[in-house]
């Protein structure tokens, strides 16, 4: 994990519905735009939250998406975290594979949205449910 | 680290005092160092800034680089800095301004005595050896965010996309393709598709030596998002070694159009896009 | 919900999204959609994403399915205005969008559907006036 500052304050924002992932679509945006991302960057960064706030409503039964952003020697990023209290991920590396879907998706969502960032974590156990850090870093 | 409010207090009252005194043997001391590259009159202004900063910063009590109300002071030591650094100079010839400070409080606390003087010279000598530091860290900055913007600058000097035909848009790529100038080249060239609104490229790497997996990655990815947004992809050019590295790595050109030359590869365009070239006629007395 | 506009222009019907879509308004969308090719009987879909500025896999599989059912219905589907940032995310993302036909703008997506209506009636002229299903 890469060593950082966090600037300002993190953001919060619940997910438990349809509409909360638009919200958290512009919230990811808004912080984006804020660290100078490129534009291929901001929507790369958009995109994955677009898809992994989907999965926390989807599989985890909603829970919440923290955006902060975050400080490394010259580049600045994003950083989210995805935390819901669901039942985890069974098979993380057959989840993380493309085309792999239990919901009936594309099977992209995990394994898409890996490749959108720089960084990418993920705990996850039938107890303590999942909880997915993403960062992406100004180039 | 920081000075207490009795020593700054006196700190103030040093600088304050004489202050054209001071000002005047700093501006002296500075230009002999930076031999003549800055004006006298340019130099005594900076001297005169940065004096003042101290001074305000030290009436306020005790001084911490770091606290709040040194926030004037850090911003004008930024100030000297980058402008040093924007003019050339070196660090060393940067931080010497702020160094010289330190021989001039050796001569007014030297001439004030008193029991502090030992004392008090530690504490400021430690003062402005921060200053210098913190001149140096934002000199390093400055040269930094230089040396960035001119790499940024090049990245889009060598990156040329132009219009060949109605339609019809060529990247030709000369040089050593490393990941970032394919990215960029690639985006600017998918740019250009939307605002020519051009349904046909051309990715020419006759002037390329050589291409590696990743490169031949963003050149295959560029295609697949120009088909995504409605437009198509030939490329041409393709040297007989970079023909054998493609092969080598395994990598699918699949089913994009290569051709062998910009030619070539402009002329099939046009008869996809059903534009009649002339025959050519044959000349008269060869 | 907001719910986007479906316009019918000539033979075509055109869609397009300036709204940050949620999945729920792109599931009725979808259903609108195909609700209005059987009740207009028009031949041609485009549907204009100039304005997203993201496209995540639900929006494409729902742009997948409304080519694949207005297929069924028998009306082409273009979608026009990908923004290039949105384009090299998807393919970084792995969808390909696959059985859907785009172009660079409305203008062009409309060239398109008039070609492909051409042939199809040239088709059905040449050889065999009654036939229903000339798709080459």
């Amino acid at each position: 994990m890469t060593a950082g500052i966090d600037l300002g304050h993190p953001q919060a924002q619940s997910v438990r519905s349809d509409e909360d992932v638009v919200r958290v679509r512009q919230l990811v945006r808004t912080v984006a735009v804020a660290v100078k991302l490129s534009l291929v960057d901001q929507t790369k960064v958009v995109t994955a939250a677009s898809e992994l706030a989907r999965n926390t409503l989807v599989y985890g039964g909603g829970g919440s998406v923290e955006v902060a952003t975050v400080e490394n020697g010259r580049r600045k990023g994003v950083r989210i975290v995805f935390a819901d209290s669901g039942p985890g991920i069974a098979d993380l590396d057959l989840a993380l594979t493309d085309g792999y879907t239990t919901g009936g998706g594309l099977g992209l969502g995990l394994s898409g949205s890996r490749r959108l960032v720089d960084e990418f974590e993920i705990e996850t156990s039938p107890e303590t449910g999942t909880r997915i850090t993403v960062t992406k870093w100004s180039r | 680290m920081a000075l207490s409010t009795e020593e700054s207090g006196r700190l103030a009252a040093l600088l304050s005092g004489q202050a054209d005194r001071v000002t005047s043997r700093w501006t002296e001391i500075v230009t002999s160092s930076l031999r003549g590259r800055l004006s006298q009159a340019e130099l005594r202004r900076q001297v005169q800034d940065l004096h003042s900063a101290i001074v305000a910063t030290s009436e306020q009590g005790d001084i911490d680089l770091s606290a709040d109300n040194a926030a004037e002071l850090r911003a004008a030591l930024a100030d000297l800095s980058r402008g040093r650094a924007r003019q050339g100079f070196s660090a060393t010839e940067t931080t010497v301004s702020i160094f010289a400070l330190k021989d001039v409080l050796a001569e007014l606390v030297q001439e004030a005595g008193g029991a502090n003087a030992l004392n008090d010279y530690v504490a400021f000598a430690k003062l402005v050896d921060e200053m210098g530091l913190f001149t140096f860290e934002s000199f390093v900055r400055t040269r930094e965010s230089l040396i960035a913007d001119q790499a940024e600058q090049l990245l889009e000097l060598s990156t040329p996309v132009v219009k060949l035909w109605e339609g019809v848009v060529a990247v030709p790529l000369v040089g050593t393709l490393d990941s970032a100038r394919a990215q960029v080249v690639m985006e600017r060239l998918l740019q250009t598709l939307v605002d020519t609104s051009s349904p046909y490229a051309i990715i020419d790497i006759t002037g390329v030596p050589a291409v590696d997996t990743q490169v031949a990655q963003h050149i295959l990815k560029t295609v697949v998002a120009a088909r995504l947004m409605g437009a198509d992809c030939i490329i041409s050019g393709i040297r007989p070694q970079i023909a054998q590295t493609i092969v080598a790595l395994g990598i699918e050109f699949g089913d994009i159009a290569t051709k062998a030359s910009l030619a070539d590869a402009l002329r099939h365009v046009l008869r996809l896009s059903g534009v009649e070239t002339a025959r050519r006629q044959p000349r008269r007395g060869a | 919900m907001e719910r986007v506009p479906i316009l019918k222009i000539g033979d075509i019907l055109l869609v397009s999204i300036q709204v940050d879509m949620s999945d729920q308004t792109a599931v009725q969308l979808q259903e609108d959609l195909a609700e209005r090719i059987v009740d207009t009987g028009c031949h041609g879909v485009i549907i204009d994403i100039t304005a997203l500025d993201i496209v995540d896999s639900f929006v494409g599989r729902m742009l997948s399915t409304i080519a694949s059912i207005s297929k069924v219905l028998d009306a082409e589907t273009v979608v026009v205005g990908m923004r290039p940032a949105v384009a090299i995310t998807l393919v970084e993302l792995g969808l390909s969008l696959n059985g859907i036909r785009t172009a660079l703008n409305v203008e062009r997506g409309m060239e398109l559907i008039a070609a492909a209506h051409a042939d199809e009636l040239d088709y059905q002229l040449d050889d065999d006036p009654d036939a229903e299903t000339a798709t080459p």
